[in-house]
């Protein structure tokens, strides 16, 4: 049998991302489609569901960080109060940007 | 009893006893997927038998559940083919797919019926149905497309044909015969139906089975 493995991701309710739910081995497309069904939406979990052939996802497993450049990282550096300040010194605010609050 | 009792019945059981055959494949299934697949179907196919008893049961001042396991066996009207225990997956997907196509033919004579209440849950189980016929035609396919899956396939439809025909009265058997052979691309036999007007040995044995914890639990049980 062959079988090929396709990669479901799931969209829990409107406006929220679609996420990485699992996978299932189907034959084709349209079996994968209603093993997709049946596993991630019969029980009303799942308001939408994407279906991806593994080999057409890409994938990227290498980073290098030869400088061992740590200070990119912000791990416990709070820059919620600073980009406050920098908006309010620019005139900018996040309620003039599109979709903005 | 009215005939419309009758007919629901017939429907209820038809469901009932299939959804119990198919949930037989629950942990057994070829692979994971399917099992998952199949067990789901065999969930729904219960759902409609219950949705069904419960309208017969208003009716006849009864409840769902004693109409679904206290009857004897003889008032049962399930159709031969779906108390046939054939746990090999050739057979199980031939008359998993014989089944759906003559259950789509009968709901869609009844939703062109003049009741609309029944209309009504045959609509709703239409809209569950359309899943497990496509599954069903999925699997016809690649079963016909296979070297090894064609002749077993042909060897169950062949011993399933006469029981499938049971399923439908006369008038809709010919619609039956029509989109089977369509499917197949070729001529049916013209055999015999095996219609409800008797049961299969194994029937017993089933309602033995699915009784078993009703019988045991006391009077006035609540689950």
């Amino acid at each position: 049998m062959t079988s090929r493995v396709f990669e479901v991701f799931r969209r829990e309710r409107a406006g929220a991302p679609m996420q990485h739910a699992g996978s299932v081995v189907a034959p084709d497309a349209r079996f994968a489609e209603i093993y997709a069904r049946e596993q991630y939406g019969r029980r009303g979990e799942s308001e939408a569901l994407w279906l991806v052939p593994r080999e057409a996802v890409g994938e990227i497993d290498e980073f290098v960080d030869e400088f061992d450049l740590k200070y990119r990282r912000v791990d416990g550096y709070s820059i919620k109060e600073r980009l406050r300040e920098a908006r309010a010194r620019a005139g900018t605010s996040l309620r003039d940007l599109p979709g903005g609050r | 009893m009215t005939s419309r009792i009758d007919l629901i019945l017939t429907l209820a059981d038809d469901e009932l006893i299939l959804g119990w055959r198919n949930s037989e494949w629950t942990g057994i299934a070829p692979f994971l997927e399917e099992d998952v697949a199949f067990s789901s179907i065999a969930q729904n196919e219960i759902g409609h038998a219950r949705a069904l008893y419960e309208l017969a049961a208003r009716e006849l001042g009864t409840d769902a559940d004693a109409l679904a396991f206290d009857r004897p066996l003889d008032e049962y009207r399930s159709a031969p083919l779906v108390e046939l225990r054939r746990l090999e997956w050739a057979r199980t997907i031939a008359r998993h797919w014989l089944y759906e196509t003559a259950d789509a033919i009968r709901l869609e004579a009844l939703q062109a019926a003049d009741d609309p209440e029944l209309a009504g849950i045959a609509a709703k189980m239409g809209r569950e149905e359309v899943y497990h016929r496509i599954h069903a035609e999925m699997w016809i396919d690649r079963l016909l497309a296979s070297q090894e899956g064609r002749p077993r396939l042909d060897e169950a439809l062949a011993e399933l044909w006469p029981y499938a025909l049971g399923v439908l009265d006369e008038d809709l058997r010919p619609e039956l015969v029509r989109r089977v052979e369509a499917k197949l691309e070729r001529v049916m036999p013209a055999v015999e139906p095996i219609g409800r007007d008797q049961h299969e040995a194994e029937l017993a044995e089933l309602l033995e089975e699915m009784t078993m914890v009703r019988r045991s639990a006391p009077a006035g049980a609540q689950w």
